[in-house]
């Protein structure tokens, strides 16, 4: 609300700020793990960038989830398989890369194709030896996905808590799909056993650090898309339809096509996230279909604050580190933890870490511009004049 | 419309017809052509329940109208099929005197020009006034064109111009959120007015508020009916009598007496429905 306002306010500085944070990052730590030397402080070991890359795509998918629910209000609990569509797509390529250095050595058919016994490669799978083929198929993947689900669902007008649970049904058929060998995308197993990306090995410091910096400019595209998106007419469109959807309706706009475009553009970019994660972690399973996995995205975003633009992605970051810390402690009991979390921040945090601070941030400002006006020191009416940009 | 309907409409029919007439003939005097909503024959049911009963109404260009009526007498249904929200069973709803309201969806005929107030005040509580006015204003509506629009001088001046007959340009840079009851009902009645609708349909615009709202209210409501047709629905007699325009009681879904407030309110049959229970 006034949150709200203030964000919109300094919304240009916030995503300047943010973007020159997320390129720094980008640079700074794959700079740091090739050009320092092994022994020096400020050197970044490669698991660290191997895992700091796991985050920058999580923090997309975050921001991806924000735009539909912190925005439209639409509490997406299948956004999980958005990101799983773009990661098998880039899977596919990264398979068709291992040629004849498969197990079984066959120069088009993957290994599990040959161990089941298939002849020739399914229709599904022409193209993906091309990179730009299986980029394209990053985005259309999901969001053909998005865009056809999306056109029965909010046309028939499913909102709400009803919404959510088909978008888990959603992911949780594709699960199940997804597990069994006839589907062609290796059942049980996934993807796995990359080799190059490009023409480079998948291994090497080097294409490690390629691909970290990688994640980082696709999130901070993310950070700009939905900057400009929330700035725009359709932005304050997008807020109006979470507040008071038959208003917008009443008003001559179509809802269900707000909610549509904000569905489908928020797919492309879980898919993009999905598609850079893979091969950093060298592995696309059903197991990212999981139900489980969804709703930790609606986590991480309500932890860092939806509705605003950098909560997501320091929720997103702040959970997976905890995860790696806890699970490396306590492994059994990371479920339990994030349960606890969750709790404490719908009770206690319900705008989350960065909404509670914007909140508090803008009371303190209101405080002062009060203290001043008592006190009869007036700045002006330019400090009152703040939308004369609009 | 109907060829009954067509042989009963008398030509030339003065704008005052008393509600005895209305009631005994069931159907709206006057050609469709000359009314800007046109209600004949209309009946919706819910589940068994008759919440509309051959209901005829009509209202003519620049007109206001009050209509009143005890709980669940059908008015909300009347404004929810008016605008699109429910398909009647049967009857015939027109604007304008040639569009057929029943074959087209709520943003179609907001478009077209029927504004809508809700009973509760809906305006979006995540945007200041002059944004929610914006949004309101009439012109861009499709996705694509809202994702680059650029706020131009016109409309600049009409929110100003719509801030200051709801007399709220000193809140213009409030959250919504944060107005009064009765600065939301305004709001919402502003937002209804940056549509540039032919008609408003407003709904017990002054439940919950104080009396020198309400007056505010009616002075409003005379204000805009100067250069709009209204329906305002209303419970409050003194604020219906303030407007002081013909007056339509609803009773099970159908007119059961039209007049000045003071035919109405003598009328034994609307006194009845409002003791009698």
């Amino acid at each position: 609300m006034i949150t709200g306002y203030f964000l919109r306010q300094g919304l240009n500085r916030w995503i300047i700020a943010s973007l020159v944070v997320i390129l720094a990052i980008g640079i700074l730590v794959p700079a740091a793990n090739l050009l320092l030397p092994a022994g020096h402080p400020l050197h970044v070991p490669s698991y660290i960038v191997a895992l700091f890359g796991k985050y920058l795509c999580y923090a997309l998918l975050a921001l991806s989830l924000d735009l539909v629910w912190g925005y439209v209000g639409i509490l997406s609990l299948g956004h999980g398989a958005f990101f799983a569509l773009g990661g098998y797509a880039m899977g596919m390529y990264l398979m068709r890369q291992i040629g004849t250095r498969g197990v079984y050595g066959d120069p088009t058919l993957p290994d599990f194709m040959v161990f089941l016994n298939w002849k020739e490669l399914p229709w599904f799978w022409s193209g993906f030896d091309q990179f730009w083929f299986a980029a394209i198929m990053v985005m259309l993947a999901p969001g053909l996905l998005a865009f056809v689900f999306g056109w029965f669902a909010f046309r028939s007008r499913v909102t709400g808590v009803y919404l959510s649970i088909i978008t888990q049904a959603m992911t949780y058929a594709l699960m199940l799909a997804f597990f069994r060998n006839d589907m062609g995308f290796g059942g049980n197993n996934g993807l796995t056993d990359f080799k190059d990306i490009l023409g480079y090995s998948i291994q090497s410091d080097q294409t490690r650090a390629a691909l970290f910096l990688s994640s980082a400019v696709a999130l901070a595209l993310g950070v700009l898309l939905v900057g400009a998106l929330g700035a725009s007419r359709y932005g304050k469109l997008m807020v109006a339809v979470r507040d008071a959807e038959d208003r917008t309706r009443f008003l001559g706009y179509r809802p269900e096509f707000v909610k549509l475009f904000a569905f489908t553009a928020s797919a492309v970019m879980a898919g993009i996230a999905g598609a850079l994660y893979v091969p950093q972690v060298g592995i696309i399973n059903p197991g990212e279909f999981a139900p489980a996995n969804s709703i930790e995205i609606v986590i991480w975003t309500a932890v860092g604050g939806r509705g605003t633009i950098i909560g997501p992605i320091i929720g997103a970051i702040l959970v997976n580190a905890g995860k790696s810390a806890f699970t490396g402690l306590f492994p059994e009991y990371w479920l339990f933890a994030l349960g606890a979390l969750f709790i404490a921040v719908t009770l206690f945090l319900p705008k989350g870490i960065v909404g509670t601070a914007m909140h508090g941030w803008d009371a303190l400002q209101r405080l002062r511009a009060a203290r001043r006006h008592e006190e009869g020191r007036h700045d002006g009416p330019a400090a009152s004049q703040p939308e004369a940009a609009e | 419309m109907s060829e009954t309907a067509l042989a009963l409409a008398e030509p030339d029919e003065p704008d005052v017809m008393t509600g005895a007439e209305v009631a005994a003939s069931g159907k709206p005097a006057g050609h469709r052509e000359d009314t800007i909503l046109y209600l004949d024959g209309v009946s919706v049911s819910f589940d068994g329940f008759k919440a509309i009963n051959n209901l005829s109404f009509l209202l003519r260009e620049g007109e206001m109208r009050a209509v009143i009526g005890p709980n669940g007498a059908g008015k909300t249904t009347m404004m929810d099929i008016i605008t699109g929200k429910t398909r009647p069973d049967e009857g015939e709803v027109f604007f304008n005197g040639n569009v057929d309201l029943t074959r087209h969806d709520e943003p179609a005929i907001a478009t077209m020009g029927i504004g809508r107030k809700f009973q509760k005040p809906t305006v979006f509580e995540g945007h200041t006034v002059d944004d929610n006015l914006a949004l309101a204003l009439s012109g861009v509506r499709s996705i694509f064109a809202s994702l680059a629009h650029r706020r131009t001088i016109e409309e600049e001046r009409r929110i100003v111009e719509i801030l200051e007959t709801t007399r709220l340009s000193h809140l213009r840079h409030t959250s919504a959120a944060s107005l009064s009851h009765g600065q939301k009902q305004w709001l919402e009645i502003g937002m209804l007015l940056a549509q540039s609708p032919k008609v408003l349909l407003v709904d017990e615009p002054v439940a919950g508020m104080t009396d020198a709202e309400t007056a505010e209210t009616a002075r409003l409501l005379r204000d805009i009916a100067r250069s709009h047709s209204v329906v305002v629905v209303e419970h409050d007699m003194g604020f219906v009598r303030d407007l002081g325009v013909k007056v339509t009681c609803l009773h099970e879904g159908s007119v059961l007496s039209e007049g000045t407030i003071d035919h109405v309110s003598a009328d034994p049959k609307v006194i009845e429905v409002y003791l009698g229970r």
